[in-house]
């Protein structure tokens, strides 16, 4: 066997005495060889399944994530008021319990004008209290505030209140849940309009005839 | 005799008793046998309290974001000594963070981390780590308000990374939500990663401080050279060497008996730590707060500017454990003794009182408005005395739109802006009027909030607040400006000094419309 491995170049260890090259290059050894490959090979193999079970939450498409939620009556928010709506999270599953719950902020603005903020602060995401005398929302975190149309108000946030999407369907008001609000995960569409309004053609469906002149707030109406 | 019999017969199966007995004895420098020496080992029986605490807990608690809240409670009321193993789990960790600490400033102070125990240290480094991760997570096992909330803000932190935010965001969470999911990778961590990972890098820690032997006490002066000093050490181990047990070993058990008595006491006298409210998100009347460890953080993130929070958040942790890490590479050798080791004292002095007082300042959140402070604290009726009834409605203003929140008056009220009792000394009746309408210095404008009666009301009370009647701020432009003008007048004859009023008003009424 020894005189195969005599040319120069076919393997690494050249400087080795001829004796020393037959003990590298025994069946034994080249089983060993094999059979660590094998392993290797199998490993590679069964990490695929694995690290994939692992990296599962992450490899979902954001498009995939969420879906129209219920809030309930238009009835329920009276024009120029904002309030606080209860909603379970259409992505809760069955061990969520009372976590699979959450909270948003809907401000109707007018008959068919409405923003619904999320919960989460933009900062840090701690749940941002609704104070309508000074018309501000308050974070108990670190203090960020932010004006009635979720615009920031001052306090570390970089930006305004997460806000989600939202419908008018006949009577009831329908907002866009999926992901729990982050930086990264928003709630809404990537630029946030100051006011949200859908096209007429979606919101058509609403009772035309109890439409009134649009009363938004005005400053000094409390 | 029968035991010996016995003893004997295990002994010659198992084999490694001898082994154990030459570790056990070896001999150590008779200059560490020091109380400064006992912090690692009393470490190390910690985690042995926590993991035993924590086995017990896991035979009820339910790792379910259904059932998670109600088992701890379950614990404290109605399982028997539930509440003390529960309190003995929180404290030992608590007592664990301290004590690793403490071990690792006093190797840095001793220099014990320079050749030939560099590789000791880094495995410190990871072994402080994984004492955080596990008081982190074991924080989310405690599956109340504060645990949901805290998980939000780990959530909103990942989702600072670039490109792969919303991605970390569903991995740390398990999920697009908070929930089951999340509960159940975190107990995950919690009992079976991190906790395999800590005992396996103790035992690597350990070994490594056998290998070396624990090191000398430090002299001034005695420089640590890769060249000589494991010579001089086996010399000094040899010369005045002591059996680590008992010579060395009596002082660890001392201090670790009296470290698991302080846990016991502290966990009877004030018990366990929750569970507080249930993890309802649509509870948010609460204001979510981290565990002690991680209350200097919470403060860090409310003064950090907006723009540097996500730099800072992602670039100084990096920082920080890289210079960890690279400590014993890059100062390996030289001087061990801290009186000639400035630059080591400062930076030890500087961190710890850093965190020292942004961790007070975590205990009473000054950055956060007081919630209910506008209808539940009073205004001082020392301040209502003598004052007109348009300056009453200003209090009435005062209180109705919540500035109580974050101003305070006689010291009660929020501390996000200063305090309001001698506002007046500082600002004039036109600044306060800007300030209040348009906001500025992070303060949100009202103007939007606040109709031109309650406005004048408002400003007209502030008015009447100047501390000890001090004198009302004035606006010393004003002065200068009118003695400039009288100046004119005298020079050019008051004709031009009526003219050029009116020309500053428009000019005025021109800057305002270009905005």
């Amino acid at each position: 066997m020894s005189e195969l491995l005599k040319y120069p170049g076919e393997s690494k260890n050249d400087t080795l005495s001829p004796e020393g090259k037959a003990a590298a290059h025994t069946r034994r050894v080249f089983l060993f060889k094999l059979a660590v490959g094998l392993n290797a090979l199998v490993g590679a193999v069964l990490a695929v399944p694995l690290v994939g079970y692992l990296l599962g939450p992450a490899a979902k498409k954001r498009s995939n994530i969420g879906a129209w939620v219920n809030l309930g009556s238009l009835g329920d928010f009276p024009v120029g008021q904002t309030r606080l709506a209860d909603f379970r999270s259409p992505m809760a599953v069955f061990d969520d319990g009372e976590t699979g719950k959450t909270s948003c902020w809907v401000r109707r603005i007018s008959e068919q004008a409405v923003q619904v903020f999320a919960i989460n602060c933009a900062h840090l995401g701690c749940p941002v209290r609704w104070f309508a005398e000074s018309k501000l929302f308050l974070c108990p975190c670190h203090g960020g505030a932010y004006y009635e149309d979720g615009s920031r108000a001052s306090g570390p946030p970089e930006r305004g209140l997460f806000e989600y999407r939202t419908r008018i369907l006949g009577d009831s008001l329908m907002i866009y849940a999926g992901n729990l609000p982050t930086l990264s995960t928003r709630a809404s569409c990537t630029e946030k309009p100051l006011i949200q309004i859908e096209p007429a053609s979606e919101v058509q469906t609403a009772s035309a005839n109890t439409a009134e002149p649009a009363t938004r707030s005005t400053t000094w109406q409390g | 005799m029968a035991g010996l019999k016995i003893y004997k017969w295990i002994e010659h199966r198992l084999g490694f008793v001898p082994t154990l007995k030459a570790a056990a004895e070896h001999p150590t420098p008779s200059n560490n046998a020091s109380w400064w020496y006992v912090f690692g080992s009393a470490a190390t029986v910690l985690l042995i309290l926590q993991v035993v605490t924590g086995i017990l807990l896991a035979l009820v608690y339910s790792p379910s974001a259904n059932e998670a809240w109600t088992s701890l409670n379950y614990l404290n009321h109605n399982i028997a000594l539930g509440w003390y193993i529960r309190a003995l789990h929180g404290w030992g960790s608590d007592f664990m963070i301290a004590i690793v600490l403490i071990h690792l400033v006093q190797v840095f102070l001793f220099g014990s981390f320079k050749y030939p125990r560099e590789l000791t240290w880094m495995v410190g480094v990871g072994l402080l780590l994984l004492t955080l991760g596990m008081a982190f997570t074991g924080q989310v096992m405690r599956f109340d308000q504060d645990a949901y909330w805290g998980l939000g803000i780990g959530a909103s932190i990942c989702s600072r990374v670039p490109f792969v935010g919303a991605k970390l965001v569903h991995l740390l969470l398990g999920g697009p939500i908070i929930g089951g999911a999340t509960l159940s990778r975190f107990f995950t961590l919690h009992v079976f990663v991190i906790p395999g990972l800590l005992l396996a890098g103790v035992a690597v820690h350990v070994l490594m401080v056998l290998q070396h032997g624990v090191s000398d006490w430090p002299m001034p002066g005695r420089l640590v050279r890769r060249s000589t000093y494991e010579r001089e050490y086996h010399e000094l181990a040899q010369k005045t060497g002591l059996p680590f047990v008992p010579d060395a070993a009596w002082k660890d058990a001392i201090f670790a008996a009296a470290i698991i008595l302080a846990v016991m006491a502290c966990a009877f006298f004030f018990g366990p730590f929750g569970p507080s409210g249930q993890p309802d998100p649509t509870i948010i009347q609460t204001a979510p707060k981290p565990d002690f460890a991680f209350l200097w953080i919470y403060a860090v993130l409310a003064f950090l500017p907006p723009a540097l929070e996500t730099p800072v958040l992602l670039v100084a942790p990096v920082l920080a454990i890289a210079g960890m890490l690279l400590l014993p590479l890059l100062a390996g050798e030289g001087e061990r003794h801290w009186a000639r080791r400035p630059v080591a004292v400062l930076s030890v002095s500087v961190i710890a009182v850093t965190i020292g007082i942004c961790t007070r300042l975590g205990t009473y959140t000054p950055w956060s408005p007081v919630m209910d402070a506008w209808s539940g604290d009073a205004v001082p009726v020392k301040y209502m005395h003598d004052r007109t009834p348009l300056e009453r409605e200003g209090a009435m203003v005062l209180q109705d739109k919540q500035c109580r929140n974050c101003h305070s008056l006689d010291g009660i009220g929020g501390m996000r802006g200063p305090a309001l009792d001698a506002v007046a000394a500082r600002m004039t009746e036109d600044q306060i009027v800007r300030q209040v309408l348009q906001g500025g210095g992070n303060m949100p404008a009202y103007g939007n909030a606040l109709n031109p009666a309650e406005t004048k009301a408002l400003v007209s009370f502030l008015m009447t607040l100047r501390g000890k009647d001090l004198e009302p701020a004035v606006d010393a432009s004003r002065e200068l400006l009118l003695e400039h003008r009288m100046g004119e007048a005298a020079e050019t004859g008051s004709s031009t000094a009526i003219t050029t009023a009116p020309q500053n008003g428009s000019n005025a009424v021109k800057a305002g419309d270009q905005k």
